[in-house]
């Protein structure tokens, strides 16, 4: 018993076949998640949930037309989606000991609300960052390339984001963090969309673009002469102003700054 | 669980390499309608392991006369796909277990959901 299992024990997973609202939350987040995937339109796809719990987002999967494996560490959650009848195929599995499964098998992966919790240790042996990179490497594998993997996560704090995407991108995943609506507490929602392989737009062939492109390499001709013309309103580098603004950037970033006192950007007294 | 899935499970057992195909060792197996997509069965047939598939087929007793090697043009035989639809989507293992082919460990299927998760030192 950890604390994935614990937390989504036979109350909790009632919630999530009798609750309206959180069936709702749950397949709007879907929703996004497969439009993140970015999957081929028309074509009935085979997909992977991780972490499917009682299978809401697999049911939005199905409408859509794709089959689906869902893989599950909480029993109790996997016995509601057996209730409700899901159209996906099931495992019971922790996403932190990898994915079983053939590499290439899979055209996408969605994940929803589960990643946080491969952040935590719940015994002795546990190392998130090593069960993060088994998890990451073995899905990697299990991509055909070209596919996409996309997660909606709670992360706790910034250093998770950085620790579950650092170990992501060792895995092979190039791709980064989604953030939708990051101005609304409520609304705010974090997609981690990881590409598997090549994806992203052909490049153009030469010759297609108009004359300017045949003359990159020489330099443009430019009427510009002042170095600081297009510096509006920011101060002079190295002055004693632009210190101070460069400080003040910082602390709103959260970094650790000195504090500014009448010693902010003065010369150090003269060595011999 | 269905013969698609189990033609794409391994054992992921620690110091396993293939770990593939497991064996199914089958108590209750059950024939579920899913409705026929030939566009899909047709783009998973080149993912198949498709000598898998037909000694798993064998092994539950519902190969369906399927031959022992893949049918070239099988995009147009609809009838040849509408037998891998059935062994691939309808038949379902609910009872039994999956035994890896190299290390021996086996992996309980109950109510059609195989158990894959490994002990501590497994990992």
């Amino acid at each position: 018993m950890n604390d994935v299992t614990w937390f989504y024990n036979e109350d909790e997973a009632k919630k999530y076949s009798q609750n309206s609202r959180m069936i709702e939350i749950q397949t709007q987040m879907s929703e996004r998640a497969v439009e993140l995937l970015n999957l081929p339109e028309g074509e009935p796809c085979f997909l992977l949930d991780v972490g499917c719990g009682s299978g809401l987002s697999g049911d939005y999967l199905s409408e859509e037309g794709h089959y689906w494996v869902g893989i599950d560490i909480s029993t109790a959650m996997l016995d509601v989606a057996l209730d409700r009848e899901v159209g996906g195929d099931l495992l019971h599995g922790d996403m932190g000991q990898g994915m079983p499964f053939r590499p290439g098998t899979f055209d996408g992966c969605i994940s929803i609300s589960a990643l946080q919790w491969l952040c935590n240790a719940d015994k002795r042996t546990h190392s998130p960052p090593k069960r993060l990179y088994t998890f990451f490497s073995t899905l990697y594998s299990s991509l055909s390339r070209g596919s996409r993997a996309v997660f909606q996560l709670y992360p706790e704090n910034s250093e998770q984001v950085e620790l579950i995407t650092t170990q992501a991108m060792r895995a092979g995943f190039s791709g980064g963090m989604v953030v939708d609506y990051p101005n609304s507490s409520k609304a705010k929602k974090f997609f981690l969309c990881l590409f598997a392989g090549v994806t992203g737009v052909l490049p153009k062939g030469l010759g297609s673009e108009t004359a300017d492109q045949s003359v990159a390499n020489q330099v443009q001709f430019s009427g510009q002469r002042s170095r600081f013309k297009n510096m509006k309103g920011k101060s002079v580098k190295k002055g004693r102003d632009w210190i101070l603004e460069k400080k003040e950037r910082r602390r709103r970033q959260g970094r650790e700054v000195r504090a500014d006192t009448k010693y902010t950007g003065r010369q150090r007294r003269p060595h011999f | 669980m269905k013969l698609l899935t189990h033609n794409m499970l391994t054992s992921h057992v620690k110091g396993v390499t293939k770990g593939y195909p497991l064996l199914i060792k089958a108590t209750e197996v059950k024939v579920n309608d899913v409705e026929f997509n030939p566009q899909f069965v047709s783009r998973m047939i080149p993912k198949l392991e498709w000598s898998a598939l037909i000694q798993a087929a064998e092994e539950l007793g519902h190969r369906q006369d399927l031959p022992e090697e893949l049918l070239p043009e099988y995009e147009k035989n609809e009838e040849f796909l509408k037998r891998v639809h059935r062994v691939l989507l309808e038949v379902e293992v609910i009872e039994g277990c999956l035994k890896c082919p190299e290390s021996g460990r086996e992996f309980p299927i109950s109510r059609g959901i195989p158990n894959m998760l490994l002990n501590e030192d497994e990992v």
